[in-house]
């Protein structure tokens, strides 16, 4: 066979799998609004987005408090993630001797890879006895499901983060030494700026999974449709309401657990686009960027 | 004769690897010292060793004296953030930080506790006056130092080492990565830095080090083969490996 049809026949075939692959997810998505627009049509887009009631036996498909337990939720675990996993990023980038960063770092992306009902179960049988005990109330809470999705989006936030630091040129970090900073100086001023936008791809990647995850949720977080106004009340997420009612929802109820799936896509797709935004701002404030 | 920096039998090892062998130099006030030799004999070691940037690699040993003002650098006692504030450091690759014009200058005097505004302002506008670019930059202080060619990059370094005031100023090859014009006004500045600074500049171009440099040493594998008054290195040379080095027999 000569080169050209070589070039010819890989670059068609390249084409061929993206092309399957894009056609597969649209395939899903419509098949999701083709399933839940009847829930959205009848219930009304208004009041099945800000509803408050979510009672299916009585026609009551409000999924207000979910979309706020979702937040909650994931807003609770990056407020606890992303500092811990920065930190941790820095002690594995710039302080830990390289014999500790060569165990720790492939240890962190193992537990990356550990499956979400393993986190539940660990939670179930050790996190929420110990919050009841600490707190009161069941231990099922907002509060357990946001430590355990810490937990579980640590490992992701700091090894990007921890990619993103390394990845600076060490010329700014002999440039700042010599002008006579000291180490954390160096580190908070010029090391950690210049990875930023790594490590908001990496807030990005804990966020996704984060809004995302539902098994280990479902089984700590209490699933309660309210509104939580403490972090030790239940909540329920929407991944948490479809995976919960799924199995004998029908009819109108089976539509709204789709309609519930695209409220989610909708969601996500309003906070990638707004992480985005921020990383491609920080990229241009810093003039270049790593990551 | 008033010695700034007196170096005495240094050995510098990383890990088994000798690098320095029992270098032995002394160091003028106020004038430009060059260093040649050919790649890897230690040039860079040596500057690097001057204001204690070996620290930073683990493997990095070494003995030996070495006095700035008459006081061991290498004491324990010694604060090496004084230190590297006395001695300042341009590196080879042009490398200012991605920030702006004004935060690269800044940026010393704020780590060391400057922070009111007008003394910065005024601070970066000498420094950059002294390093000859004020005038190229002064419209736009904010703007990304990144965005300046290679040879005002050079120069914003030079100014954001200035800014320091230090007494002594480190040189790796300043203009490797330069073309002839950045690379004249580079000297022009050495030239102009002199009488206040104590400049030691490693060079592979054997005319830079005659156009800058008073005194001049010469490097091989590790030591010290030659070193003395620029004139005499490159006119009358004492050693055969100096003269076959500068008529560029070997290297
Ligand atoms: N961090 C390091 N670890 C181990 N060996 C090193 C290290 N840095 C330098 N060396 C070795 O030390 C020797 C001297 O290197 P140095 O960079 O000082 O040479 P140089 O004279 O500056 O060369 P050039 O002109 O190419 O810059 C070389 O053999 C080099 O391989
Ligand atoms: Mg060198």
């Amino acid at each position: 066979m000569s080169r050209k049809t070589d070039e010819f026949l890989i670059e068609k075939g390249l084409f061929i799998t993206a092309l399957s692959s894009i056609i597969i997810i649209a395939l899903i998505i419509i098949f999701i609004f083709v399933e839940g627009l009847p829930a959205l049509q009848s219930v009304g887009v208004f009041n099945f987005i800000f509803g408050m009631d979510w009672s299916p036996s009585d026609g009551q498909f409000g999924v207000f408090p979910m979309i706020i337990g979702s937040l909650a939720i994931t807003g609770l675990s990056l407020l606890m993630a992303i500092p811990l996993g920065i930190f941790c990023a820095i002690f594995l980038s710039e302080i830990a001797p390289t014999s500790v960063r060569k165990i720790l770092k492939p240890t962190i992306q193992t537990l990356a890879g550990i499956p979400s009902v393993v986190y539940g179960f660990f939670g179930l049988i050790i996190l929420v006895p110990f919050m009841r005990t600490q707190f009161g109330g069941t231990g099922f809470s907002m509060l357990t499901a946001s430590i355990i999705l810490t937990v579980m989006i640590l490992p992701i936030i700091v090894s990007v983060s921890e990619d993103a630091l390394r990845s600076v040129p060490p010329e700014y970090k002999e440039a700042s030494m010599a002008l006579g900073a000291t180490h954390w100086q160096t580190i908070k001023n010029v090391i950690f700026p210049a990875a930023i936008p790594g490590v908001i791809t990496s807030v990005i990647l804990g966020m996704g999974r984060a809004i995302g995850e539902t098994l280990a949720i479902i089984m700590v977080a209490g699933n309660v449709v309210q509104i939580p106004t403490s972090i030790l009340d239940p909540v329920r997420a929407l991944t948490s309401n479809i995976a919960i009612e799924m199995g004998y929802a029908t009819g109108l109820h089976y539509n709204a657990l789709f309609a519930t799936g695209i409220v989610l896509i909708v969601m996500i797709i309003i906070l990638l686009v707004i992480a985005n935004y921020l990383h491609y701002k920080k990229k241009v404030t810093i003039g270049g960027g790593y990551l | 004769m008033d010695y700034r920096i007196e170096v005495e039998n240094l050995n510098v090892y990383f890990d088994e690897l000798q690098v320095l062998k029992d270098v032995s130099l002394k160091i003028s006030k106020n004038m430009v010292t060059a260093l040649i030799g050919p790649s890897g004999c230690g040039k860079s070691t040596f500057i690097r060793t001057l204001n204690r940037m070996n620290d930073l690699i683990d493997t990095f040993r070494m003995n030996g004296t070495v006095l700035l003002d008459g006081g061991d650098i290498y004491n324990p006692k010694v604060d090496v953030v004084d230190l590297r504030k006395k001695v300042g450091m341009v590196f080879q690759k042009p490398n200012p930080f991605p920030k702006s014009i004004f935060d690269n200058v800044a940026y010393g005097l704020q780590v060391h506790g400057i922070s009111d505004k007008d003394v910065l302002t005024e601070k970066v506008e000498e420094s950059l006056k002294a390093a000859a670019l004020w005038e190229e930059v002064k419209n736009k202080l904010d703007k990304s130092a990144l965005g300046l060619s290679g040879g005002q990059q050079q120069r914003l370094c030079i100014a954001r080492t200035i800014a320091v005031e230090p007494e002594v100023i480190l040189m790796d090859e300043p203009c490797s990565a330069l073309d002839p014009i950045s690379t004249t006004k580079i000297e022009d500045l050495i030239h102009k830095l002199k009488k206040d600074y104590t400049i030691i500049i490693v060079t592979h171009n054997m005319q830079q080090a005659t156009r800058v440099s008073k005194h001049t040493a010469f490097f091989l594998h590790g030591e010290i083969v030659e070193s003395g008054s620029t004139d005499k290195i490159f006119i009358e040379p004492s050693d055969k490996r100096t003269e076959d080095y500068i008529t560029g027999r070997f290297g």
